[in-house]
């Protein structure tokens, strides 16, 4: 900085120095004030509201207590059901999406993008039409009800307004999320190593358990991850295929944001909620950088 | 592109497998299992679809889903339905907008993150999986409590009333689309072929003319792809739309979920099957695009790429 050389050489570059950071800075503006002004700040105010007391017409009062989180943990009922039903979710979407992004990954051959085509439309495709649909096709009338009331003479019988009628929205909604990582890592599979585990005399089980399932791991858990958060915080499936009786987490938000305008038990809600996908979303990431570090060592 | 290696591997390793497939009598049961499971899947995944679509062109006057016989009847009540106008115009109104903006911020920010040190680009990446991760109704309620406040600040200090109506649908749509656009965006110029970059300004081309004639040309089928997933994201949206719409702005997916809660109707399966239509269509040009762009560059798959990777 003192010494007398570079400065004819640092001079002329300054002013261009100045642009370019300008250039940088309106570049990221209008990003980056959405950000604050639409996440940073709603997020910020949800967790300063959750200290707060419900003003006596609904709405914040301020204050500091930590009565929201004590009932939030005391009334846990919606937060266990929305746990048990992504669980539950995440599961159905294993058992379905391995056996379809194994056969697309292997033997697809040329309808392979065609069919992942298919798959991605109808994920990008108006969730709530396809969501309302169902109503249709499990519906007394004559969807599944229907047929099952009209062979077994059981008219009572319900599937719409049950958690049976959720988890097929979640598994419907969700599956292509568990679909593609899979399909992905089984895609990039070296084949060989199928062969190799053949001509060692492993039968076709022996091979999927130790040779296909470790690969394809990695795209499970990803999977397993990308299905269950948004099922946690999901609120239009049960609100149309659930009646609404199926209370998860998200019905529950909803509740004590608009009906009850209890806005800091909500809140505190919301700050659970989020909690919980950043410790899942942490655990993932040990997860992929662990794997990470074990893959490189086991190629040295 | 790896098609016709594969299907030579196959070739020559045939002999090899028939061998071993005689001594695997499980291989056909599994093999035929594997495609019974691959159908049935995507029967589950398009029956709903056909079902809307197939019991929009239904001509009763009873339940929904007594078919007594074809007919365009309920598209026509739809197209002189003047609520289901002005949702669509609403849909538009909103939807147009959101995504000029968010393809906008995103090119922009994916643009201004290469030139930044790791640590704004991690800070910067940390806000935009935030904004993709948190649960849309977390963002929605939290939303509408800010903006509810805002405005009774803004109220009681300056005393002027402001209304939930298009721009807050507008604002909050564009925070997801942004990061959406984003991604894309940066993930076309992760692959891009750097050295046509240097070589124009080696040719001395001034940095903006490298841009205009080398990189934006080349982000175009991402840029593009970004404008239409922005597109029928707000298109479609129900729930953050939901609790930051004002009286008279609401969207067609308001004008549906309405419909369901009062009952499905003929005319709802009317209305929905032009949005499947609409939207399908619009996903299909983002597809080709994409698909034309990964052709040049020779990697990804398209959309599915795009959403296994994020």
């Amino acid at each position: 900085m003192a010494s007398a050389t570079p400065i004819p050489a640092a001079e002329p570059a300054r002013p261009g120095r100045f642009r370019n950071a300008l250039l940088t800075t309106i570049l990221l503006f209008p990003a980056g004030l959405w950000y604050v002004l639409l996440l940073v700040a709603p997020l910020a105010i949800v967790v300063i509201f959750s200290f707060g007391t419900r003003a006596r017409n609904g709405g914040y009062e301020p204050g500091f207590v930590w009565d929201n989180y004590a009932r939030a943990i005391d009334k846990a009922d919606p937060f266990i059901t929305s746990l048990v039903m992504a669980s539950a979710g995440a599961i159905a979407c294993l058992l379905v999406g391995l056996p379809l992004a194994y056969y697309l990954a292997t033997r697809a051959g040329r309808h392979k993008g065609l069919l992942i085509l298919l798959l991605v439309i109808p994920f990008w495709t108006s969730f709530l039409i396809r969501t309302y649909s169902w109503l249709i096709v499990l519906g007394p009338d004559s969807g599944l009800a229907g047929w099952v009331s009209a062979i077994t003479g059981d008219q009572e019988f319900r599937v719409l307004g049950t958690p049976v009628a959720v988890l097929i929205g979640l598994v419907y909604g969700y599956l292509p999320l568990m679909v593609f990582p899979v399909y992905v890592t089984l895609e990039r599979m070296d084949r060989t190593l199928i062969e190799a585990s053949k001509d060692l005399g492993a039968n076709r089980w022996a091979t999927f358990r130790q040779v296909t399932l470790p690969i394809a791991l990695p795209g499970l858990v990803t999977g397993t991850i990308l299905v269950f958060i948004p099922m946690m915080g999901e609120y239009v499936i049960p609100q149309i295929l659930g009646y609404g009786r199926t209370y998860l987490m998200g019905n529950a938000l909803v509740t004590d944001f608009l009906e009850a305008r209890n806005w800091p038990s909500g809140s505190a809600r919301a700050v659970g909620l989020i909690l919980i996908m950043f410790v899942t979303i942490t655990l993932y990431l040990w997860f992929v950088n662990r794997g990470r570090k074990t893959r490189e060592v086991s190629m040295l | 592109m790896s098609a016709p290696t594969l299907a030579k591997e196959k070739a020559t390793q045939l002999p090899g497998r028939r061998e071993s497939r005689a001594v695997d009598r499980w291989a056909g049961l599994v093999e035929g299992w594997l495609k019974g499971h691959t159908i049935l899947v995507y029967l589950f995944l398009y029956l709903p679809i056909v079902i809307v679509v197939l019991f929009a062109f239904n001509d009763t006057n009873r339940r929904v889903t007594a078919w007594d016989g074809f007919s365009f009847k309920w598209f026509e009540v739809a197209f002189n339905d003047s609520v289901v106008h002005r949702a669509l115009a609403n849909s538009f109104l909103v939807a147009v907008p959101n995504a000029i903006l968010a393809t906008l911020f995103g090119t922009m920010a994916a643009l201004g993150l290469q030139r930044v040190g790791k640590k704004t680009r991690l800070a910067f990446d940390a806000l935009t999986y935030t904004s993709i991760i948190v649960p849309e109704i977390v963002i929605a309620l939290s939303t509408l409590v800010l903006f509810a406040t805002g405005f009774d600040v803004v109220e009681t200090l300056f005393g002027v009333k402001i209304n939930f109506g298009h721009p807050t649908i507008i604002a909050a749509h564009v925070l997801f689309n942004t990061s959406l656009v984003l991604l894309l965006v940066r993930a076309r110029l992760s692959g891009m072929d750097r050295t046509l970059v240097e070589a124009s300004s080696d040719l001395f081309a001034t940095p903006w003319r490298t841009f205009r004639q080398i990189t934006f040309p080349m982000l175009l089928p991402a840029i593009v792809a970004g404008f239409l997933l922005a597109f029928t994201f707000s298109f479609d949206d129900y729930v953050i739309t939901t609790f930051v719409s004002g009286p008279g702005s609401s969207t067609l997916p308001l004008f549906i979920f309405g419909q369901v809660k009062r009952g499905v109707t003929p005319e709802t399966n009317a209305v929905a099957t032009m949005i499947l239509l609409f939207t399908i269509g619009t996903l299909l040009i983002g597809q080709l695009l994409l698909r034309w762009q990964s052709r040049q560059t020779g990697k990804g798959e398209g959309m599915a790429s795009m959403i296994a990777e994020r």
